[in-house]
């Protein structure tokens, strides 16, 4: 038997195939990243390494570092909007009739490309016949302003579709954490004369804190390396006001033939996603976690 | 808890549905609707007449060849990654061997990393290999990106597998290979099915690896297909609402039948356990 199922070919010939594409497809290509961050290179001609000068210049890169906040300010808002999403599953998991099809409606948004969110948003924001502006205009406003025009809230204009896309996702693993509470434990508090937001505050939320702390890395870190929709909706513009660290490299290297900076910039990224990831799971560790 | 509070809840469950649904609904409405109305009637009115035939312009202008673009190319992928992703997955956690663990851990590894930082060289790397503007370039990169994700959501149904089936088969004098397909592998639909559906949604939907690899209009699918369409078409909001309600009407669909499998699918791939 155990001779049987540790047959060194077997385990060679069944694992290999599936190694060696993300060996070849995933892990090599992410150190040759740092490494292409040392040459000169048009993605043409041949490179010509230039030791950190790439790595040098990107630090003293304002376009780069105006980036790279605008996916921390994503980062937070996206951390900060997982207090809402928590508080639409509390009240979701709470007895409510109908709460399986709400949360597969929450979903929906979820479900599609960011092309098409991105084409569909663009249009919900545009000035004149955009459905955000034709309801201001109804309620009375008089001049609602060109969304995705105007660099001074472009970049709160696209959280919305973030929002919109990510909030069912996250309502569906609280709900389904919220779920896994064993139900004499909330009914004891209950008889115990509990309150509902007593309920939730001191039995509820402790319970799924080690849920909620893994959904607080994935909204940062999925914020940091956040591209797509950003990039089909403005391309990072207007003149930048949009731009996040991702849709920069992606631009340096596919718009302006900059493979080398492009590089280095893509390295960065790997490294502040990597940093981060280790700083918050650092942060929000527990020394023991809760049983029950 | 009273009445009312039960009515304010189920009014702040509605309101966050009405968020979620209605720029859909509005985008049908539009896809059937011609500029003169957009622009005049109000948003929320239903077309005065339906135009299905901003549908049939939209088709037969191009879409229908992305579309088939990203049927199969979707196919193809999804095969290859549950199948090459299920044989990882037997031999990680039903076989005996020292270098297990690490090997699980790669696979992990791969769930954390940021794509972008892997695009300028995998670039190159299909440039000087000539696959780039190929389609099968993209076929094995989305095999390569979802396998740890399409692990991650197996892993958990076969650590449960008894290992009673195993022994009897070996007993039985049945290879590996024959105990793998013949046994295993059926005994894992369920969850395989989870998997099948989670890489659809996320073949379909791909968008900067169709982007940078294929330049030529036959080889696109639809992601990257309608966001050069709606180029040709930018004032024409009827043709772009029908070209956007046709791209994302399969995954609707699948959404329809296999909601239980979405959600199932959707919850392992974030929380392990």
């Amino acid at each position: 038997m155990n001779k049987v199922m540790s047959n060194k070919w077997i385990i060679a010939l069944y694992v290999l195939p599936a190694l060696l594409l993300i060996a070849v497809l995933i892990f090599i290509p992410l150190i040759l990243t740092g490494y292409y961050g040392l040459m000169d290179w048009n993605g043409i001609a041949t490179m010509e390494f230039i030791g950190l000068e790439n790595y040098i210049n990107a630090i003293q890169d304002a376009k780069f570092w105006e980036s790279a906040l605008h996916s921390f300010l994503l980062a937070l808002f996206s951390t900060l909007s997982l207090l809402v999403y928590l508080a639409i599953s509390l009240i979701l998991a709470s007895k409510i009739k109908g709460s399986d099809l709400l949360r597969k409606i929450y979903l929906i948004p979820m479900l599609l490309s960011s092309v098409a969110i991105a084409q569909l948003w663009i249009k919900v924001f545009n000035p004149s016949n955009g459905m955000l502006n034709s309801i201001l205009m109804a309620l009375g406003v008089d001049n609602p302003p060109a969304w995705l025009a105007e660099p001074s809230i472009v970049l709160y204009a696209i959280f919305i579709p973030i929002l919109w896309q990510y909030a069912g996702f996250y309502i569906l693993i609280y709900y389904a954490a919220l779920k896994n509470i064993p139900e004499p434990l909330v009914e004891a508090a209950r008889i115990d004369g509990a309150t509902p937001l007593q309920i939730a505050y001191k039995i509820k939320l402790p319970l799924i804190m080690s849920v909620f702390k893994v959904t607080i890395v994935l909204a940062i870190v999925g914020s940091l390396k956040y591209f797509d929709l950003i990039y089909v909706m403005t391309g990072g513009g207007p003149n930048g006001a949009s731009e996040v660290m991702a849709s920069y490299m992606y631009k340096l290297a596919f718009s302006s033939n900059e493979f080398g900076y492009g590089s280095a910039i893509g390295f960065l990224l790997l490294i502040i996603t990597l940093i981060v990831t280790v700083i918050v799971r650092k942060a929000t560790a527990t020394k023991e976690e809760i049983q029950y | 808890m009273g009445r009312i509070g039960y009515i304010i809840l189920y009014f702040c469950l509605g309101l966050v549905a009405l968020f979620q649904i209605f720029p859909i609904i509005w985008l049908f409405l539009f896809s059937l609707k011609d500029n003169k109305e957009i622009f005049s009637g109000s948003p929320f009115a239903l077309p005065a007449e339906f135009r299905w035939e901003n549908y049939v312009k939209v088709w037969e202008g191009g879409i229908g060849l992305y579309f088939w673009n990203s049927i199969w190319i979707t196919g193809i992928a999804i095969i290859l990654t549950v199948l090459l992703a299920s044989m990882a997955t037997f031999v990680i956690t039903r076989m005996h061997w020292k270098l297990s663990k690490l090997v699980l851990g790669l696979f992990m590894i791969g769930l954390m990393i940021p794509i972008h930082s892997a695009i300028i060289p995998l670039f190159s790397m299909f440039l000087n290999v000539e696959l780039i503007d190929n389609p099968w370039s993209i076929v094995i990169t989305y095999t390569a990106y979802n396998l740890p994700i399409t692990m991650m959501i197996l892993l958990g149904f076969y650590y449960t597998l008894p290992r009673e089936i195993e022994e009897a088969a070996i007993i039985d004098g049945c290879s590996i290979h024959r105990m793998f397909f013949r046994i295993i592998l059926p005994m894992t639909m369920p969850v395989m099915s989870t998997t099948v559906i989670i890489n659809m949604i996320y073949n379909w939907n791909e968008f900067v690896f169709v982007n940078t690899f294929i330049s030529s209009d036959k080889y696109k699918t639809l992601t990257v297909g309608i966001q050069n369409f709606i180029g040709q078409y930018m004032t024409d909001w009827g043709a772009i609402g029908a070209t956007l309600i046709i791209s994302v009407v399969p995954i609707l669909l699948a959404f329809l039948f296999f909601s239980n499998k979405v959600v199932e699918g959707i919850s392992s791939s974030a929380i392990k356990g």
